[in-house]
Order: structure tokens, then sequence, then C-alpha cells
């Protein structure tokens, strides 16, 4: 049912190495993928497995070292700075530490102004610019009366991530490339973002790319799931499939190596020599 | 019921930061563990309980002060012993302590047994290498560790490997308790399962009497632990045996945190997942009430005006809430 | 902002250290207005006077004198003519006529002065003296007789017809002046240097020029380095390569080196303060670049760059707004430590005489060159250069000491 959607965006031998000669790293390994509009999909692998470089190409932060990738069906092209611009108009992201992800320098009215701005507000009037962050904010939660004139790191980490959504709400890009948004946040905190994020999906209707290691938070948000090993991905499917009924060698021991509550953990499957 | 290995009573240690305000991040707490069992504790972060676990040592340093309280283990009472008596005698035989991120405090420039004869010595200066070297290596291979890594350095090993080294070493000495503090948060997932599962084993083989283990990762809480205690500002809000708190949580609090377990498991996509909603209090000026008001769906008045003391009830199990037990889960069950 | 900086006067070292900068920056302000006056005039026609208050002889004797009393004054103007060379001399001859050496205390100047006047015989000729040693004591002698009963001195002045001399004043040895009452009298409070010029005042103006030029060195260095340290950083790729390359050549060929071809190069004529405050500047932004180079790498990565990217910011204001302000803590530091360097560097080069042009202002490394083409730490004029010494200490230590603050407030693992 969900591959009649337009696609959104997709790859075909999509490359990534790092340096030359005997230094040289392949971080992402010809990958193929098919993001259709719409969707949440998932991205699970541990740390190295290429999931990070994977995202900065997606965002076109880092070149392409081989392969296409195709922006509703067409290649991506963003060689100009100015072809660049328009193309993030369309992809925006969330980082994974809401600490580093402002630029502690300037205020959070600055951060909601450039958002404006970048959708072409730039002439509004000063009452509709503030009736716009008054509303991102009350999206997420927050009041704007009580950020205004606040720096960002004045925040918890929780409230940074929610003002971060509050950003992606004013800019109301196509795709949403979210490099694991929760991983630096409280558990009960976690609930909420997420809950804000889907809420966000069906405002705007976007397409989401969820980058994680949290293969159980894949699972439970999201449609499609990719599960990456050294630069490849050795499955894709629904949530459903790939977790429920895994196929990969490496995806049943990801799912395996993870606690449980439902059922027993196993602990006897370890093997200690591996990855020593 | 088992021999009481560590009973904690009425502890508080403050914090006593740069412009000489007082942080009270363990606020009376008390807790008891018997032999061969373990105690989880799990809070945000921020609640305490990686203080909790510096406190229990009875080993302080500014900025760290001991205020009240007792902690008796084995029988001992350590809270008012001085450091070097605690040095000496306490840690590594008594209690052991791994902190976060102990993995890199290994020294790059020394071969692993030279951490192990560093610790030995601290105890028994005349021991000889020989033997040093034949213990080690007999607790290495019963850990499933290689006993080549005691001639390597701590550069040559992997992240997970590292921090099994350093739990073993931590226990050379056998402790009575130990405790084990976010061990496993650095790593992967696959190394994680084994630093646990040699977490038990030590447990299985008797080397530690009992552990205690601090996460923020609940479902690896409820795999380790036999009981779970759950601190929010500095203090106990409920404990209770794991199964009981995963599934059945009493207090508000817990119930949200309860709430948050994502796992990879049939079932989880049919929970809606809990939200707390707002931050904890700032602990230099907590509130005189109780100190989860603020973020609690069923808060009345009464909340607000009086310190809520902690409830026992059922099997062992006790929490800190002016509403009874009855009324919350008439409350959770109507949602 | 405001944090920061009430933070950065939280720490005792800056604070130290910026207290002395401020005194010393004060004092060479305050200081010329009470005293103006070219700081290069000579003062004095013999080189390397003491340091001390002087007057004029012919103003002293015309003052209106007063009587006093001073009890002690015999004795230390005789003190005043027996140096110790005299003493020696003296017991030289006592011993050549005889008398034991026991009897003899060169220490004590009373029975000494007795012994002499009892035993001393201007006809006598001992065995083996030349004349000029003989005329020697009957100098001595006479000498010391005027202040044993030095009563009265009689000041004449030449009659212009006749050419005789009329008596125009005596004095007497109790008459005393005011110096205060005396017209023309100087205080030199450092003593002069070897051309006769007031070390102090030259001190003050030196230390000016050099803080100058260590502010236009130094600044001219940290703009090098931090827009070279910002571009190759950034922009990485072949800029990084280029500016890496340059900066590489420039740091393995000493840079003392370069600075003092450079300086020879330009030419003695040329050579100005500002000159030489440029040409230090150019040799010494190598560490600047490579320390910023390494910052702006750390922070390229960072999530609010690339989130500023992805708002379609350009180069220039993601440098400006994301970069820079992250690395302004730093680079104050690197100025502070690039000014202090400076200074040293001007001292060290016109130590080898490579400093600004010597005729028209004095820098602090020229006192140190002056003090050394003429001796004067040989002959003990400590006050020609000691204070120079001190001063560039003291301005260095007060700039290293508000760096080491500024790192510890800025650096958490140094904060204690």
């Amino acid at each position: 049912m969900s591959d009649t959607k337009p696609m959104c965006l997709s790859g075909k031998g999509v490359t990534k190495v790092f340096g030359f000669g005997e230094k040289k790293t392949v971080a992402v390994d010809h990958v193929d993928f098919e993001f259709r509009e719409g969707e949440l999909i998932s991205i699970v692998g541990e740390s190295g497995s290429g999931k990070t470089t994977i995202s900065k190409m997606l965002l076109g932060l880092i070149s392409i070292t081989e392969g296409q990738i195709f922006f509703q069906d067409k290649p991506l092209d963003i060689n100009t700075r100015a072809k660049k611009k328009k193309y993030w108009r369309d992809i925006q992201a969330i980082f994974q530490d809401p600490f580093t992800s402002y630029n502690v320098f300037n205020k959070i009215d600055q951060v909601l102004l450039d958002c404006i701005h970048m959708r072409g507000g730039k002439r509004f009037s000063k009452e509709k610019k503030l009736e716009m962050m008054t509303e991102a904010c009350s999206f997420v939660n927050l009041k704007y009366a009580e950020l205004t004139n606040k720096y960002p790191f004045e925040l918890s980490g929780g409230q940074m991530q929610r003002l971060m959504i509050a950003r992606i709400f004013l800019l109301k890009p196509k795709i949403l490339l979210a490099d694991e948004p929760t991983s630096m946040i409280d558990a009960c905190s976690r609930a909420t973002i997420l809950d804000m994020l889907l809420n966000l999906r069906n405002e705007i209707g976007m397409t989401i790319i969820f980058i994680t290691h949290d293969i159980g938070l894949a699972y439970y948000i999201s449609d499609k799931v990719y599960i990456m090993e050294q630069g490849k991905f050795v499955e894709r499917g629904t949530a459903d499939e790939v977790i429920l009924n895994p196929k990969a060698a490496y995806t049943k021991r990801l799912i395996s190596d993870v606690p449980k509550i439902y059922e027993e953990w196993d602990l006897s499957t370890v093997n200690s020599t591996a990855r020593a | 019921m088992g021999k009481t290995i560590l009973e904690v009573k009425d502890l508080t240690t403050k914090y006593i930061t740069r412009f000489h305000e007082d942080v009270y991040a363990v606020d009376h707490v008390s807790l008891t563990i018997e032999e061969g069992k373990s105690l989880g504790i799990a809070g945000e972060s921020g609640c305490g309980k990686s203080t909790l676990a510096l406190s229990l040592m009875g080993y302080y340093f500014a900025p760290l002060h001991y205020m009240s309280g007792d902690i008796i283990v084995d029988g001992q009472n350590i809270s008012k012993l001085d450091p070097d008596t605690i040095r000496k005698n306490i840690l590594g035989t008594e209690i052991a302590y791994i902190p976060q991120a102990a993995m890199n405090a290994l020294n790059p420039t020394q071969k692993i047994i030279r951490f192990i004869e560093d610790v030995i010595h601290v105890h028994d200066p005349k021991m000889p290498k020989k033997d040093i070297y034949e213990l080690a290596r007999k607790r290495f291979e019963e850990l499933g560790l290689p006993a080549s890594v005691l001639e390597r350095h701590a550069v040559e090993l992997s992240g997970g490997m590292k921090q099994r080294t350093v739990i073993a070493i931590s226990t050379i000495l056998s402790p009575k308790v130990l405790i084990a503090d976010e061990p496993s948060s650095a790593l992967d997932v696959t190394s994680q399962k084994m630093v646990i599962k040699m977490l038990r084993n030590l447990m299985e083989m008797g080397y530690i009497k009992s552990m205690i283990f601090i996460t923020h990762e609940l479902p690896l809480l409820y795999n380790v632990t036999d009981d779970i205690m759950v601190m929010y500002a500095g203090q106990i809000v409920e404990k209770g045996t794991a199964k009981e708190m995963v599934f059945n949580p009493t207090h508000p609090y817990s119930k949200g945190l309860m709430g948050s377990i994502i796992v990879p498991e049939a079932g989880t996509r049919d929970v809606k997942l809990a939200a707390i909603p707002g931050t904890p209090p700032n602990l230099k000026k907590p509130p005189s009430g109780c100190r989860f008001a603020e973020r609690c769906k069923y808060v009345t008045d009464e909340c607000k005006m009086n310190a809520v003391g902690l409830r026992e009830f059922g099997d062992n199990r006790s929490y800190r809430c002016i509403l009874d037990i009855e009324k919350l889960r008439e409350e959770y069950a109507n949602e | 902002m405001k944090n920061t900086i009430r933070q950065v006067f939280h720490s005792p070292k800056f604070v130290v250290g910026f207290s002395i900068f401020v005194l010393v920056l004060l004092s060479l302000f305050i200081y010329p207005l009470f005293v103006p006056g070219n700081p290069l005039q000579m003062v004095g026609l013999s080189s390397f006077s003491e340091p001390g208050t002087y007057v004029s002889v012919y103003d002293a004797i015309d003052s209106e004198p007063d009587i006093m009393k001073l009890p002690e004054a015999d004795a230390k103007r005789l003190a005043d003519k027996l140096n110790e060379e005299d003493r020696a001399a003296m017991k030289e001859w006592l011993l050549l006529i005889g008398i034991p050496e026991a009897d003899i205390d060169t220490t004590d100047t009373k029975s000494l002065l007795k012994l002499w006047e009892e035993k001393y015989d201007p006809s006598l000729k001992p065995a083996g003296m030349t004349m000029a040693k003989r005329n020697y004591y009957k100098r001595l002698n006479t000498n010391l007789e005027q202040a044993l009963n030095a009563s009265e001195v009689v000041i004449a002045t030449e009659n212009a017809e006749t050419g005789a001399l009329e008596e125009a004043k005596v004095v007497t040895d109790t008459d005393y002046i005011n110096t205060k009452d005396v017209i023309n009298s100087i205080t030199l409070p450092l003593g002069t240097d070897n051309f006769g010029r007031d070390t102090l005042k030259e001190l003050v103006s030196a230390a000016k020029t050099s803080i100058m030029i260590g502010l236009i060195a130094g600044s001219i260095a940290t703009f090098i380095g931090l827009s070279t340290g910002l571009l190759a950083g950034y922009i990485g790729g072949w800029v990084d390569e280029l500016i890496l390359f340059i900066t590489n050549l420039f740091t393995v060929i000493p840079g003392f080196i370069i600075l003092i071809l450079v300086s020879y190069g330009i030419g003695q004529e040329n050579r100005g303060a500002t000159t030489c405050a440029i040409v230090i500047g150019f040799t010494s932004w190598t560490w600047t670049t490579r320390s910023v180079r390494s910052q702006v790498i750390s922070l390229r990565n960072r999530d609010h760059v690339n989130l500023s990217k992805l708002s379609g910011h350009s180069l220039l204001r993601i440098i400006l707004n994301d970069i820079l302000p992250y690395i302004a803590s730093y680079v104050v530091m690197a100025l502070i430590l690039q000014i202090s360097t400076a200074i040293l560097a001007e001292a060290q080069l016109s130590m080898l005489g490579l400093g600004p042009k010597t005729t028209e202002i004095p820098t602090l490394g020229l006192m140190m060159n002056w003090a050394m083409l003429y001796s004067a730490h040989t002959h003990g004029y400590w006050w020609a250069y000691f204070p120079v010494l001190l001063i560039i200490a003291l301005i260095s230590f007060s700039l290293n000491l508000m760096n080491t603050g500024l790192d510890q407030v800025f650096n958490p693992t140094l904060r204690d």
C-alpha cells in the first residue's frame, strides 16, 4: 500500500569514502534506498555503521563519492550555493545533542526569526512575526513570553530539543532528518519529543528520516526500518517485518542483545570473543 | 531472609558549590541489601543517583560533604571513618566502585597487570608479583577474559573489553558490595550484554556478595537486579522488586518512568508512551512539600504544603505519596 | 557576555596581572604630566651620573644662609675626606717610620688622626719613597689640616677694573642653606645614562613606545593569524593545504632569524618604531594561525554550524556568527600573549642593534642596547639597565598572568 505513495528521496549506489590510499575508509558502501512521501523511516545501526555519514550526505553537507541521490525522482543537483539553498528549504534536520545544536551567542528569538526569514518572511510586520513565533512555541508546549530574550542554554535539554521542533514547524520542510534526537534526553521527556515529532508530521505532512541506535525506539515509531551494518543496509522492510521476523543475522543479533521485559533476555547467546 | 550485607540509614550528603550554596543531592536515603541480592537505582539525570553511589563509599572529597546517617557494611559502620582508613581498609575489600566511563581511567602507559598489583599492594604490600599474576590469571579466565589481556596496555583493548577489564580489576579483592554506576552506557549493545553477563557471573561465583547497579536504562535494570529503587530529586520515591516496579508501579513518578520503556518486542507499539511534563526542582531550594508536586497529575494543595514520608506496604515495598495505594490504582485504571 | 566578564574578574591571577599592567600603564601616562620635557634631552654633561638630587653650586653659595648647629658635622666632614685609600696610605707611612702595627687602627678615625698629627713630618724622607708619593702625603696632610680646623671659607670675586680679588662672602662651617631655596636643582631618581639623559624620563617614554610596539605587532600578528586560521580551518581543502604550507615554512625557519634579516634589509634609516612593530607583527603570526585553525576544525563539524548552513547562511556570516564568538576568548588570550612576545622581540632586536632608529625615540630594547654598549653592567651603573629589565619583566609578567587567568576561566579543566 505504502509503495504507491510518490517517491521522496531515493538513492542508487550511494558511496562515501573518507581519505585515500592506506587510510581509506568506506563509510557508506553502495547503498540503495527508497524513502516515500509521508513515511517515517528509521535507519538503525551501531556507532561506526555509517548512519551519520549517510544523513550528512542526504542533507548535502558532505559530497557523495559515488552513486546518485534522487529527490522526487529527479537527480539531486546541489552544485551551486543557490541550488543548495533551495534544497535546504525542503530538507531540515534535528541533531543529537541539543547543547551543541545552538549557537550559544544567539538569543532564542534570533533562532526563530531566522526560520521566518528563510521562508521568505523577511518583510512581514513585527506583529505577524511575533504571532508566528508564538504559534510555533505553543505547538511544542513552550511559552514564547518566557523564552524571549533568553539564550538557548538557559533551557533544559528537553526544552531545547522542543525548540528545535518549533524551528521545523516554522520551516515546514518536506523532509526532516532526525539524527538521534532523543538519545541525550531523559526517558520521561523522550515521549513528549516523539509525540511532537509525530504531530508535526501529521500537521505538515512531511517525511521523517529517523536515525537511531535504539532498535526498540525505531520499532516503536517508524513505518519502515533500515538496518545498517558497516556501511551497508543489511535488512529493510516495515517495522513489524524487520523487528518481529528478522532475517539477517545482524538484525537478529542486534535484537537479541537488547534487554527485554516481556520475554526472558537470553544472556547465554553472548559470544565473549566476538568484537573483542 | 539472607544476611544483611549493606545497610544505609538516613544518609544525607550535600555538595557545597563555589558560591557556597548547599545542594542536598542525597536526602535521608535508607536502604538494605541482603547477601546475594542486587539493587538497581533508577531516575532521571540529576536525581542524585550517581551522588548516592559516591556517598555510599564513605569516601568524601570536596565539593561532596557528609552530613548525617550511617553506612554499615557487614556490621561495620564506615560512615565516620577517616578517609585514609577508608582507602586502605574499605575500598576494594568491602566496597568496590565502578564509575561512569571507568574504562577511560586506565593509564595508557601501564600494562593491565600493573593496576592489579597496585590494587592488591594497598591491602597486602608483601604479596609476591608471581602470586598476584597467578591470582589475576585465574580470575580473568573464570570471568571469560583472555589471560593475555594482563600483559597488554589499555589502548590495545576495545571499549567493551576495557570496561570488563576494569570491572575485573575492581573486584579482584572480592568486595562485599560492588557499586556500578552506568557501567555499560557508553558501550554498544553487544558489549553491554557481555558486561551484564560478567556482573551476573561475579555474583554467581560469589566474588561479590551484593551489587548496586545504577542506570537510566530501565529494561537493563529489570534484567540485572532483584530490586529497583526509584530516586527523584535526592529522595527515594519508591522501592520494590524489579518485576513489581516495572509492571505495577505505585508512585506517579515511577509510573511515568516505567511507561517510557521501549523494547523491540511485540506489544511495545500498542502501549502509549507516558510523558512527564516539566523539569525536576532546583535542589538548591527544594520545595517544602512533595518534590514531585510540580509535575504530578494528581497533585492536591496538601502535596505542596507538607513533606511526605515513605509509606511501606505489601511485601517489602514503600512509596512516597500522600495518596493511598487504592486511590492511585483506581486513577491508573481509569486512564 | 556579562557573566563571562564577571568570571574573568573573579580570577585572582587575572586581577593581579591586570592591576599590575594598568598600574604600569597609568604611571607611564601620569609621570610625564608632572615631569614634562623631551625624554632624549641630555641633561648631564658627564655620562652615568648617580641617582640623586643635584643642586647648582653657584646658587647654593648665593643663597641666604641659616646658622645651624650640627654636632656631627666635623666628624662627617672628616670621614668624607678620609677615604679607605687615604687610611691605607696613612698606615703605610706610619709603618715606615716604625710605629708597631698593633697601635694603628685604621677604622678608628680619632686615634688615627691623633697618631698622624703626632708622627707626621713632611721633612722626613723614608727610604725608597718617591717624590710623587711624598707630595701625595703633603696634600693629604693639608687637606686634613683644613678639614680639622675648617672655620671659614672666603669667597672672592675679581674686580673688573683692578683685577684684584675682593672678598665677596665668608662661609663659616655653621652656615647652612635650605636646598629648596636653591633655584637651580635637578632630581634624577635614576641618574643619567651614558649620554647624560634622565634615565627615568627616558624609561617612561621607552616603556610607552614598547607597549605601543607590542600592541601594533600583537594586533597585526593576531589579525593575520586569526584570518588565515579561520580560512584554513573552515574552508579546508586546498586553501587549508596552502595556508598550512606557508605557516609550516615560517615555523621551521626560526622566526627570529627572519626578523633579523627583514630588519637588516629595511635599513637603519627607515626603521621607525612603527616599522619595527609591523615587521615583528608580520613574522610572529604562525602560532596563532595554527591554534586558531585547530580550534576552527573542531568547531566546523559542530551541529550548530551545520544547522546554520541548513538555514542557508553565507560563508562570511557563518564564520563571523557561528565560529568567531566561540574562539573569541581564545583569540583574546592569543593577543595578550602576542603583545608580550612582541615587546620581548623588540628588546631582543634592539639589543642586536636592529631595533628602531636611535635618535628619535627610546624603546626598552634601545635602552638596554645603550647600557650594554657603554658597559654599564661591568661598571656597576645599575640604574642604566636594571630598571629597564624590571619594567620589561613586569609588563611581560603581568600580561602572562592575565593570560593564565583567562585560560583558567575559559578552560574548565584548569579550574580549581
